[in-house]
């Protein structure tokens, strides 16, 4: 066995891990500020990288003009939905929700499509997909600089986020409506303001994240089925933890690389498809909220 | 005016639990059980039949199995499909590899294969809730599928891994034509229902449902928790699986794994959900409402020129939206609907 | 039991004829974390009687309850019923050696009709299969019909016949609390406890209940256990009486016995009471 060859795997799967780690931030965002497990994330990762593109296509401008153009689109998308789908349900249980926002994935997938059209399209990003010579000469290992960069983007935003929200005001307000709707009404919190806010980032999230994956493996349908990867992510990190979202989407990639290069021959191969889910549901039979996740108490 | 229950008394609790306990309804019925089986064969086109009649019935039976685990068991699963799988290859392989079996008795062992499959991946449910488990389902669909494509012995070691489904002769008479294959569904998918019927109103249909509103009350009075739920999963999966029989015999034609993937397996949670959580009828009204929406999507796209991607988009659209009007205006579904419907003829002509 | 432990005997508060003694509670303690939920708690239940607890908020009483139908298990101490020893109760042996309960906050089945709930109550009382339902004929169906006319007599018992029919969540409180009460007789217990069943009731309401409560135990003879906050209630018709303050017992006798203990005065009223 090469070592070399290992650390290669593993720091790929480590990278890709990156990319689900993205994908499950957005979830816990929306899951911690207001108890919404939104099915639709992944949906709204195609659906910002999409809007993103489809301008550079349509209306022949640079990035610089698109991005803004397009976190504009996202907040939009937001405020409906937060209008639309979210008040006519407030203090449904979560099991609703969760509905209600697999609904909202696929009228957001029709939707993308239909506006923008059903083919693939590539998206080009000012960083380079070669492999970082010094790494390269030094260890003799193959690792691409845009991983490394979407990587370091990764951090940035975990940190900014983490600080958004303990503390900001506008982070403990989050907090305060996630843990109980009417209650945060009941201490004047302004509701409608905050899910405002709210899906505002979320939506940057989800432009972020949408041009990684779309720079790294063009901007297409399936990008959505890549997010469902993000569900065992969150079952391993807790769906309220972002450094968690973190280790666990390193986790969630490095198992899942690994898995299918040292087990994958053995067994016919395709392993990736589902050795991620049945790794997070071993997981949960061990321990039911998650590594970084909170107890669940119930009384009777 | 016509639909009265004046004069209808019970006297007896066995007759206060019948099925239909109003005459017009069990009048009703018998109307549309004779059409169903006398009129549409004779007067339906095959188009009719095989595209919209028999996937209608047989993703109604599908539904009725999830709904029995989501709707009164309370077990959120996107697993469907798998379960749907396993029948369909369980009861290829009975076939091929048993000489002489029966093809209805294939049914009901690829339906048992389904079930113990079902106990297995249930197992997680007794630790696991929510929408956890919901992810844990998961699992279950893609692992399920995927060995089903790896092990060659249960595609009978075909090169091209799509298999032909064997043809349907019960006692010599040959279910070839759309006209049979839609009768002998008919009857399968009947004989079901009912006896689920008579499950979810029985004593372990009110355990079903008191684990899904409050299990630790349940736990109290004593119904013990893990065979509820995994009787739950197992009777679940046997509907599943006949259905996924059925969806290779009398359907496709072949038993293919991507004919169960995740998308199938939201169709049917989507048929649940429109249809009426926690409901028999409402699992026949969902999947009429899902098997019909895109041919309707299809001929609205056709009267306006439209190209077929714009109707399959729409086709995306249309059902998300209607998911969630579902659930913000009538979370129990076309079922809640239908016996709002009722109550109102009860008072026709008066308003109140 | 004790060497002159008579077999029956009168109760002196309510001059009810009480039986031997078929609960006995030793030094059981629990905790959650740090928590000391009870401290070393002893006490007995003799057959036929209704017994109360009472004691502040906070003092343990739920938690008492819930060790004895084994929601909780103590960390140490034992729980001798029916002649059997035991470390701990367990939920399921508890509920099929005929202890049923109501919960405070009232543990309903909220999606199902009140007879569907009551006939929940049963389920241990049925044998027949899955598939036997399934088919619904012969013994299945005998089977239900032969609970359904227990259940419609505990119905009628409790004056519901009316709402049989009604989703239990469309009920007010009072009547939700009568439909738990209800689903615990219709497991036909031996001992039934209570937990503030009376709880945001009228007084309307409140009568009625405890005439349910007096004709149960008058009635079928069942044993109550019975958390309350009403005094007078709990004077009125409980034979004997234990009191709890910060998971610790500090009373036990009959209710006039308690009602002039002075640790209990001071536990309700506060310490510079005389």
């Amino acid at each position: 066995m090469n070592i070399n060859f290992f650390f290669e795997v593993l720091i790929g799967g480590l990278l890709s891990g990156v990319m689900y780690a993205l994908v499950a931030i957005g979830f816990v965002l929306i899951y911690k500020a207001s108890g919404v497990f939104n099915f639709a994330q992944g949906a709204m990762v195609f659906f910002a990288a999409l809007t993103c593109v489809g301008i550079v296509d349509k209306f022949g401008v640079s990035l610089w003009v698109a991005v803004p153009l397009t976190i504009v689109v996202m907040i939009v998308l937001g405020l409906l939905i937060e209008r639309l789908v979210l008040r006519p349900l407030v203090n449904q249980p979560e099991i609703t929700l969760f509905m209600a926002t697999i609904g909202l994935a696929f009228f957001i997938e029709g939707l993308a499509q239909l506006i923008w059209g059903s083919q693939v399209h590539r998206l080009e990003l000012p960083i380079e997909d070669v492999p970082l010579q010094l790494l390269m000469d030094r260890f003799n290992i193959l690792v691409s600089q845009f991983d490394l960069a979407a990587a370091a983007i990764c951090a940035l935003l975990v940190t900014a986020l983490a600080l958004l929200f303990a503390k900001t005001k506008v982070g403990r307000a989050l907090r305060a409506v996630a843990d109980d709707h009417q209650a945060a009404l009941a201490v004047g919190i302004p509701l409608q303001r905050i899910w405002a806010v709210l899906w505002a980032v979320a939506g940057l999230v989800a432009l972020v994240t949408g041009m990684l994956w779309g720079a790294r493996n063009g901007v297409q349908f399936a990008l959505t089925f890549v997010a469902l990867k993000a569900l065992p992510v969150l079952i391993l990190g807790g769906f309220t933890s972002m450094p968690g979202a973190v280790v666990g989407g390193l986790l969630i990639g490095a198992s899942e690389k690994l898995a299918e290069v040292y087990i994958g021959p053995y067994v016919g191969g395709g392993i990736e498809g589902w050795f991620p889910y049945v790794l997070a549901l071993l997981f949960l039979l061990v321990r039911p909220e998650g590594l970084f996740g909170e107890k669940i108490i119930r009384r009777i | 005016m016509f639909y009265r229950e004046a004069g209808q008394f019970k006297t007896s609790y066995e007759a206060d639990g019948q099925i239909f306990p109003i005459r017009q309804d069990r009048i009703a019925l018998a109307v549309l059980l004779a059409l169903a089986l006398a009129l549409v064969p004779a007067l339906a086109s095959p188009y009719m039949l095989s595209a919209i009649l028999i996937p209608f019935l047989i993703f109604s039976l599908a539904a009725l199995g999830l709904n029995i685990l989501t709707g009164y068991a309370g077990q959120l699963s996107l697993g469907t499909a798998a379960f749907m799988a396993v029948g369909a290859f369980g009861a290829f392989n009975f076939v091929a590899h048993v000489p002489g079996m029966p093809i209805l008795l294939a049914f009901v062992l690829g339906g048992v294969s389904a079930a113990l499959v079902g106990i297995a991946f249930g197992l997680p449910s007794l630790r696991i809730r929510g929408f956890y488990l919901a992810a844990s389902t998961l699992a279950t669909q893609f692992f399920v599928v995927w060995c089903l494509t790896k092990i060659p012995y249960l595609t009978n070691y075909s090169a091209s891994g799509v298999i032909t489904a064997q043809k349907i002769v019960i006692l010599g008479y040959a279910f070839d034509t759309p006209e049979r294959k839609y009768l002998l569904v008919l009857a399968v998918v009947a004989v079901m229902a009912l006896l689920a019927k008579n499950l979810v109103r029985s004593n372990v249909g009110r355990s079903w449902m008191a684990v899904r509103d409050m299990d630790m009350a349940a736990e109290v009075i004593g119904i013990r928790l893990m065979r509820t739920k995994l009787l739950a999963f197992a009777v679940s999966s046997f509907y599943c699986g006949v259905a996924g029989a059925l969806y290779a015999f009398a359907y496709l034609g072949t038993v293919e794994p991507e004919a169960y993937s995740l998308d199938l397996s939201f169709r049917i949670l989507f048929m649940v959900i429109i249809g009426g959580v926690g409901s028999v009828l409402g699992s026949f009204l969902g999947a009429f409402f899902i098997v019909l929406l895109p041919v309707i999507l299809n001929v609205l796209a056709h009267g306006l020129a439209l190209p077929t991607s714009v109707a399959s988009n729409l086709e995306l659209m249309v059902f998300g939206a209607l998911i969630i009007f579902f659930l913000i205006a009538e979370p129990h579904g076309l079922a809640r609907l239908w016996q709002i419907g009722k109550e109102k003829l009860r008072l026709w002509p008066f308003p109140h | 039991m004790k060497m002159n432990e008579p077999e029956a005997s009168f109760s002196a508060a309510t001059g009810r004829q009480t039986g031997p003694v078929i609960l006995d509670l030793k030094n059981i303690s629990l905790s959650f974390g740090g928590v000391k939920a009870l401290t070393e708690i002893s006490f007995d239940v003799r057959q036929h009687e209704i017994r109360a607890i009472i004691g502040p908020n906070g003092a343990g009483k739920s938690s008492m309850l819930n060790v004895i139908n084994g929601v909780y298990r103590p960390q140490q101490g034992e729980i001798v019923y029916r002649g059997q020893t035991r470390r701990n109760m367990d939920c399921y042996a508890a509920a099929k050696s005929g202890i049923a309960r109501t919960f405070q906050n009232i543990a309903l089945f909220k999606g199902m009709t009140v007879l569907d709930n009551i006939m929940t109550g049963r389920n241990l009382k049925m044998k027949s299969n899955f598939l036997m339902q399934a088919l619904y004929w012969g013994p299945a169906r005998r089977e239900e019909i032969a609970h359904r006319v227990k259940c419609e007599e505990i119905i009628d018992f409790l004056e519901i016949q009316a709402i049989r029919k009604t989703p239990v969540g469309r009920l007010p409180y009072g009547l939700q609390k009568r439909v738990e009460l209800g689903r615990a007789l219709a497991a036909e217990p031996e001992i039934l406890l209570l937990d503030e069943p009376m709880a945001g009731m009228n007084v309307e309401e409140k009568q009625d209940m405890c005439r349910f409560i007096l004709d149960v135990n008058d009635q079928f003879g069942t044993t109550i256990v019975l958390i309350e906050h009403d005094m007078g209630v709990v004077m009125d018709i409980s034979d004997r009486v234990v009191v709890l303050d910060y998971g610790k017992k500090i009373g036990d006798g009959t209710p006039d016995e308690v009602r002039r203990n002075q640790d209990v005065i001071n536990a309700y009223l506060g310490h510079n009471c005389e």
